[in-house]
């Protein structure tokens, strides 16, 4: 069988009226690998997320996944065939507890029958692979940052995807939880998940991923390993200016 | 409602209500239509409102486009009820799923807003247009009706068991697969849509659904007015009474609507004759506004935390209904 | 049928009309377009605005444009009530979209119900020396009763289009929906400021209301009506902006005086919840709109 990407983006451009927000820009997430997507603020990534999500249709160029175009999908199609995405602004089914949040998605993203209890019990699983499952039935509502967080990707998990994309999910949180988070994402991981991370907390990155893409205004700059990331002088520039 | 006893409760319900038909005064029967009307129109409206969190200003237009449908069939071939009511259910059935189709994609307050632009447009054609009388109305020549209490009561043992069959099905909905994507939808949108629900294909059941219902709410009406015109037919209160009925209630549950109508059903009922009309319209604006701003989870809200209070603090039980986040 | 002399007069009694129609979606477009608040009582407002200068002119016989300015302030300061009352219920909390909608409905009905009661449902009018005369351009009528408010409409409207961009405060206002936070590190209350924008919009339903009744009878219920009229035009015209609002007030105004003029009365209602049912379907950020 020949190998293709999970994930392939090819000359994907978006506009939004006048401005570009992204410049034909192609991309490509090996199955179960360790993807990560930088660039300053305003570079089109989480652009690029939401034309890989469905949240937006993109005008020019295709997203193929596992060998399909799915261009023209809506999200919930597209989470149907495997991608799943976390928020960057948490956004909890808030009349519901953290385990029914995964309901949800055990419910509707897949195409099999499943009663409640088979879903309460995979939800269970899934939270203590996050580590919630002593908030499984607490109110959605009312978690702390770094919870919501975890719920956000567990929820995502839920889904049962081929790719997560976890959006910023470190923002704004602490060293020690930005390693918790990181270690569940690298159990995900090794469960056979493909993740892209998008972080601004560069250790997290350089950490966690096996090669990296760099956006800047709406261009691909850079693509290689971390160390080749870091070392590269265009990078560099796109950080910190001239 | 424990999930067993609520067919059985309503047979018997319905058996002793309608018994009770030949003993009592009519006044009550005909007030009893008028509660069981809001009843069904309350239901209705919380489908789209309060499982779906989409806010539906323009009831009025569905209650008399119902109205109309019957008042056009009985003007052509004069055929029974179980024709007509049918009929209404499906004509405003594909209205609420057109107007929803061209108008969910609207965020929420657009949504409110087309639904109210869409009800005055429907009353504009109904005043206009001349087969179904126009602005001077028309009328329904009442049939016999052998074996019931009084016409009255023959419209009202309908009207009870299509109130019974319009809760079942809310409840039904409240506990399905299809609810639990609505609440969804109601809690997130953006993200219940990324969790793999089709938004867009729930909130159109839930639009046809709701249409459909109200369609049917409306359909008896010309029967029990028996002079249609479009002022009384696009009545206000109908559409105030839709709102307000459920929010009063609580809007998280199927119960939420029932105890709304049954409670506001019978104050305004009762406020009509021993006061006034006009007072009755107050009260309901006083009391929609009143529970609004304070109690925004209606009866069922106040209930919730009243036990909640009792019980201490706690963590959510499972088997409470979800309390709403409205 | 199709006489120049008719279709100038539709095309001229529009316009008058539409300079009208501006100066009652003002005080929405603030509230909806700048502060997001989707006040639909408003039109129900300016009926108020309508009976209380009935009110004084029929017992003190004020003139209607006098009245409701004098009025001004009081719907000024009923509009930073309502508002601080919608704010802590609502706004706050973050219930906005459900709950809200439905407390400025019930105060919609609350207003239409107390006039009735204090009122009742017959039609209401004012008496002013100009109401009933006519100027007259050649082939054009220019009747004063709709005359007055149209240039009155111009005048308020002008006046709110300069103080929105000229002052500070207006300026505040313009950029309350954009960038709270700026706003804050500015030195301005965003709260005190959407309390100020709101009460301006209610104090133009004071003089919206005295020119309604200038214009014609009125009675309880031309609320529900307007309300389709103001939010097309606010929609229309694109939410933010004050001169898409009076564009598209013009707009609405000529389509209304066409038809009734050539194809029926009973129709004219519906021209502008067609307008706002095809705008939000076909091109929901207006003319000039930043959605």
């Amino acid at each position: 069988m020949m190998s293709q990407p999970l994930l392939d983006v090819q000359g994907l451009s978006k506009h939004f009226g006048g401005f570009t927000a992204l410049d034909n820009v192609s991309l490509h997430v090996e199955p179960g690998e360790r993807f990560g997507l930088i660039g300053p603020n305003g570079s089109g990534k989480t652009t690029m997320i939401n034309c890989i999500s469905g949240a937006l249709i993109n005008e020019a160029g295709k997203v193929v996944f596992q060998g399909r175009d799915i261009t023209g999908l809506k999200p919930h199609q597209r989470t149907h065939l495997g991608i799943a995405r976390s928020f960057q602004l948490p956004r909890p089914f808030a009349s519901m507890t953290v385990l029914e949040n995964l309901c949800i998605p055990l419910e509707y993203a897949t195409d099999s029958r499943t009663t409640m209890a088979e879903r309460r019990a995979e939800g269970m699983q899934i939270l203590e692979l996050i580590g919630l499952a002593d908030k499984a039935e607490e109110h959605s509502g009312g978690l702390t940052q770094i919870d919501m967080r975890k719920l956000e990707l567990a929820r995502a998990m839920a889904a049962k995807p081929d790719l997560l994309i976890s959006d910023e999910a470190m923002a704004g949180l602490s060293g020690a939880e930005v390693n918790e988070i990181l270690g569940r994402l690298f159990t995900l991981n090794e469960r056979g998940v493909g993740v892209i991370m998008i972080e601004h907390v560069m250790k997290a990155v350089m950490q966690f991923s096996q090669r990296i893409v760099v956006l800047d205004a709406g261009k691909k700059i850079a693509e290689g390993t971390p160390d080749e990331i870091v070392s590269n002088p265009l990078v560099e520039k796109a950080y910190l200016g001239e | 409602m424990r999930v067993a006893s609520f067919w059985p409760v309503s047979a018997v319900l319905f058996v002793g209500v309608t018994a009770a038909t030949f003993f009592v005064n009519e006044y009550y029967v005909v007030a009893g239509y008028m509660v069981l009307q809001g009843l069904i129109m309350a239901t209705a409206w919380n489908i789209l409102g309060g499982f779906t969190g989409y806010v539906n200003f323009g009831s009025a237009g569905f209650f008399a486009l119902g109205a109309y449908t019957s008042v056009v069939l009985y003007t052509a071939i004069d055929p029974p009820l179980w024709v007509v009511i049918p009929a209404a259910a499906i004509v405003c059935g594909l209205l609420g799923l057109g107007a929803g189709y061209l108008t969910l994609r609207l965020r929420g307050v657009y949504f409110a807003i087309a639904t109210l632009a869409l009800a005055i447009v429907l009353e504009t054609l109904m005043v206009n247009w001349d087969y179904v009388g126009g602005a001077t109305g028309a009328f329904i020549i009442t049939p016999d009706v052998p074996l019931f209490a009084s016409y009255n009561a023959f419209l009202f043992v309908i009207m009870l068991a299509l109130a019974i069959g319009s809760v079942g099905l809310a409840r039904y909905l409240n506990h399905s697969r299809i609810g639990r994507g609505l609440t969804a939808i109601r809690d997130d949108e953006v993200a219940a849509e990324c969790a793999g629900v089709p938004t867009l294909r729930l909130k159109l059941i839930s639009t046809t659904i709701m249409g459909a219902m109200m369609g049917i709410a409306g359909s008896l009406y010309p029967y029990f007015v028996t002079f249609v015109e479009p002022l009384s037919a696009f009545n206000l209160i109908v559409a105030v009474n839709a709102i307000a009925m459920p929010m009063i209630g609580g809007t998280s549950s199927w119960i939420g609507p029932v105890i709304g109508a049954l409670l506001l059903g019978s104050v305004q009922e009762w406020t009509k004759v021993n006061i006034s009309s006009e007072l009755n319209l107050l009260i309901v604006g006083v009391l929609l506004v009143g529970f609004v701003a304070l109690a925004p989870r209606g009866i069922l809200g106040l209930a919730q935390d009243f036990r909640a209070r009792l019980r201490g603090p706690q963590k959510k039980e499972q088997g409470d209904d979800e309390p709403a986040a409205a | 049928m199709f006489s120049i002399d008719l279709l100038s007069n539709a095309l001229v009694a529009g316009l008058l009309l539409g300079g009208f129609y501006a100066a009652v979606a003002l005080g929405l477009s603030i509230v909806f377009g700048q502060l997001d608040i989707v006040n639909i009582a408003h039109p129900a407002f300016v009926i108020l605005g309508s009976y209380v200068v009935y009110m004084t002119n029929s017992a003190l016989g004020w003139d209607p444009v006098l009245a409701g300015v004098l009025f001004t302030p009081l719907f000024f300061a009923l509009g930073v009530v309502v508002y601080r009352i919608y704010y802590s219920g609502f706004e706050r909390t973050g219930r906005e979209s459900l709950a809200g909608l439905a407390f400025f409905f019930g105060i919609m009905f609350i207003l239409e119900v107390t006039i009735i009661l204090i009122y009742g449902v017959d039609y209401r009018l004012v008496d002013a020396a100009y109401i009933g005369q006519t100027l007259r351009f050649g082939i054009i009528d220019l009747p004063y009763r709709m005359l007055v408010p149209f240039l009155t409409a111009m005048a308020m409207t002008a006046g709110i289009a300069l103080y929105l961009s000229r002052t500070f405060t207006g300026r505040a206002i313009l950029a309350v929906s954009q960038d709270r936070l700026a706003l804050e590190l500015m030195g301005a209350n965003p709260i005190r400021i959407k309390s100020l924008a709101f009460g301006i919009g209610l104090a133009t339903a004071a003089i919206a209301g005295a020119l309604l009744i200038i214009i014609g009878p009125v009675e309880p219920s031309f609320g529900r009506v307007y309300i389709g009229r103001v939010f097309a035009i606010v929609i229309l015209g694109g939410m933010g902006s004050i001169k898409g609002t009076l564009l598209a007030a013009l707009l609405i105004g000529v389509s209304e005086s066409m038809v009734q003029t050539f194809v029926g009365p009973s129709w004219a209602d519906a021209v502008a919840f067609s307008v706002l049912l095809l705008t939000l379907v076909l091109r929901p950020q207006g003319l000039f709109g930043r959605l």
